[in-house]
């Protein structure tokens, strides 16, 4: 078996190695899928479905499904694009994002999908959660009105016997991540840094650590998401 | 069969305003009012929120002079982390912030006096309203118009070099700033385009006080008599009694210049002011509490500054104090249009101190940040365009906010604004049964002295969306007037 498999996007003949999933395959191919619950070096979940792509006709997470030979992928169509939007909207009406405050604008993966996508104003109505910032643990603030439930935080963020240091509490649509109780004293300075770092949203903060990074030295300040890959402008969209 | 004013506070947000006036059986002016409906909630909003974020979410107050907003909460929550209270930063946290201050006030005050104001000084109070504006400015005075245009662009540019936008950036963080000028923005601000050039900057500010000095010389009855009422004068000074727009300590000064504040500490400051809630108003009325409610208010903004400073440290700036102060007799002056001489005096003073910062090295390095042992409360204030403005906040031990309390400039200038209204209104109105344009301009001319923030937040060049209503001595509604 080859160690390399062909593939296509949108019609655009690839070539990737094998072993890896759709999204990464397709970064090697300089064609960027949208992410948001994935994280580099953290085992991929597949939560947020931002990634959805149709492969061979049948809608799959990329982030979750091993490129494979001979498979089409349809990527930039413009359904699958409306529906990545539609989440991102959801994601945005469900919680309170009000980005002008945030520390986190600028650097903000949901905030950069919103601009990437063009979305100026969500199309479902805002629910207006009633959620508290627990600000209970010394080194960091847990901002639930902008939590997303990625659980990326849960998944990257391990003491070193590798258990996780945040957990999800209540069920349904109570849900929260917090740091765990018994666990958050092993969350060093290096890790609550990691956290917040790790949160692609405002929702994990290190305390007393507000906008240190000037206007025009964020991430996303110049370049719009997945353009690193990509290296042409949104427009392209 | 007495007067009654029906005032039904409309659910509009801050930019509009309602004027009533009440008149005898007579036909005479009564009473009037300025009703500010504003209300923001900002203080109940921002409880259970992190502090530092105080200075980025509480600056969305306002469009027009942010900056003040966000320096004042920064000079609060330094006081939280430690950093001490105004002059505790490092050189070049003090000398950004002080930058960044300079170019609001540069900035606004041009936007005021060319925008806003000079179209009833140069086309006068009773003129066509098609012609008194700024688009007519713009053809009739184009050099004047450019000069408004370009000042307020190079404040502006001043805002994004130290804030890293010009509206609502993030420069000013607890205990500091968060970047220094680089040598690019540095030579863009000092010697840029065409128009990018401090010199030049401090050349029109020199033209524009000249400007207001001749147009004094030719209408002095509209400069000294127009809404001139005897007021205290309330603002932050240097401790050696120089203009210091950033920091200070307060004073105040009663009608005829004796202090009645003898420069005492602002963390102090609720000892000696409090605030009235009137029921016609949602705009609180701040009074010295040793002078009681009815004699304890004090107008703030650029005259008060003038009223209260000895002196100002910038040689041009302080040659014109000295001729405004000796126009006056060395006495305060109580004449609301000498807010635009004052004003154009005070964007002087803001040029001449921003070649000053331009050049000096601290800004280029140095360090960024101090902190502290921690406290549990901050209070900043800061002489902000209007005047002077009030952060106040207390946290928890989890660093969320439990109470802010924030007085704006334009609320400390409520009761001012409201003498000049009336005073005006009396002369103008006074046995009319008809509200004239002209009338309802005059009006707006002794509000617009004091660049009230419900002008700025119009979005009409030179209006204000202005409700006049009169009622007879039935209560009767007899003229109502809406403008905007």
């Amino acid at each position: 078996m080859s160690q390399f498999v062909r593939f296509t996007i949108d019609g655009t003949e690839c070539m990737a190695a094998r072993g890896q999933y759709i999204v990464d395959a397709a970064r090697e191919n300089g064609i960027y899928i949208p992410t948001l619950c994935n994280y580099p070096g953290v085992k991929p979940k597949g939560s947020c479905r931002i990634c959805t792509v149709r492969v061979n006709g049948r809608l799959m997470t990329a982030c979750t499904t091993p490129i494979a030979d001979g498979m089409a992928i349809e990527n930039e169509i413009h359904d699958i694009v409306e529906l990545r939007k539609s989440i991102v909207e959801l994601l945005f009406v469900e919680g309170n994002h009000f980005c002008p405050g945030c520390e986190k604008s600028g650097n903000c993966e949901l905030q950069a999908l919103a601009y990437r996508f063009k979305i100026m104003v969500p199309r479902f109505p805002f629910q207006f959660p009633l959620r508290k910032i627990d600000a209970s643990h010394p080194k960091i603030i847990k901002e639930q009105n902008r939590c997303i439930l990625c659980k990326r935080c849960i998944r990257a963020i391990r003491d070193e016997k590798g258990r996780s240091i945040f957990a999800y509490r209540r069920r349904s649509n109570r849900v929260e991540v917090v740091v765990d109780p018994k666990l958050g004293k092993q969350l060093t300075d290096e890790l609550a840094q990691k956290a917040m770092d790790v949160c692609p949203v405002g929702s994990i903060l290190v305390k007393e650590k507000g906008f240190i990074t000037p206007i025009g030295s964020r991430k996303y300040d110049h370049e719009a998401i997945g353009s690193d890959i990509e290296n042409v402008q949104i427009t392209k969209i | 069969m007495g007067q009654k004013i029906t005032i039904e506070p409309v659910t509009r947000v801050e930019g509009h305003g309602k004027v009533t006036i009440h008149l005898d059986n007579e036909g005479n002016v009564e009473q009037t009012r300025l009703h500010i409906v504003e209300f923001r909630g900002f203080e109940r909003f921002v409880q259970g929120r992190p502090f530092w974020e105080m200075p980025v979410v509480v600056q969305r107050l306002c469009g027009i002079c942010p900056v003040s907003h966000h320096l004042a909460a920064a000079k609060a929550v330094d006081m939280i982390v430690g950093a001490g209270m105004g002059n505790g930063l490092t050189p070049t946290g003090e000398k950004m912030r002080r930058l960044m201050h300079y170019g609001q006030i540069f900035q606004s005050h041009a936007l005021h006096f060319f925008h806003l104001a000079s179209p009833d000084l140069l086309f006068g109070i009773d003129a066509n309203p098609a012609k008194r504006n700024i688009i007519n400015v713009a053809f009739e005075h184009r050099d004047l118009a450019i000069q408004g245009v370009m000042m307020r662009k190079y404040g502006q540019e001043v805002i994004k070099a130290t804030a890293g936008k010009k509206i609502h950036g993030t420069g000013a963080i607890p205990g500091g700033i968060n970047k220094h000028l680089t040598e690019d923005e540095k030579e863009y601000l000092l010697n840029g385009d065409e128009y990018m050039d401090i010199e030049k900057m401090i050349s029109w500010s020199r033209d524009a006080v000249e400007f207001f000095k001749d147009y004094h010389k030719k209408n002095k009855e509209l400069i000294d008599a127009f809404a001139e009422f005897p007021s205290s004068h309330l603002s932050l000074v240097r401790k050696d009694g120089a203009l210091d727009l950033y920091h200070g300590v307060l004073r105040a000064v009663d009608s005829e210049g004796r202090k009645i504040l003898h420069d005492v500490d602002y963390q102090d400051y609720d000892k000696y002011i409090e605030e009235e809630v009137r029921n016609w108003s949602y705009m609180k009325f701040p009074y010295l509490k040793e002078f009681g409610r009815n004699k304890g208010w004090y107008s703030v903004g650029p005259l008060a500054r003038m009223n209260t400073a000895d002196f100002i440290d910038t040689p041009l700036a302080q040659k014109e104090l000295e001729i405004f102060k000796n126009y006056n007799g060395g006495k305060p002056s109580n004449k609301s249009m000498h807010y635009h001489w004052a004003r154009l005096i005070e964007i002087l003073h803001s040029a001449e101190k921003i070649k000053e910062l331009l050049n000096d090295k601290d800004l280029i390095e140095g360090e960024l940040v101090t902190k502290g042992n921690k406290t549990f409360e901050g209070i900043g204030l800061i002489e902000a365009p209007r005047g002077t403005l009030f952060h106040h906040y207390k946290v928890d031990d989890n660093d969320l906010i439990t109470m802010a309390n924030l007085i704006v400039s334009t609320t400390n200038n409520n009761q001012p604004m409201n003498e000049a209204v009336n005073q005006v209104a009396t002369k103008v109105m006074t046995g009319q049964r008809e509200i004239t344009e002209a009338m309802m301009n005059a009006v707006e001319v002794a509000i617009r002295a004091y660049d009230p923030c419900l002008s700025c937040a119009t979005h009409a060049l030179g209006q204000m969306p202005l409700e006049f209503e009169v009622y007879d001595f039935n209560n009767n509604c007899i003229d109502r007037k809406f403008k905007g």
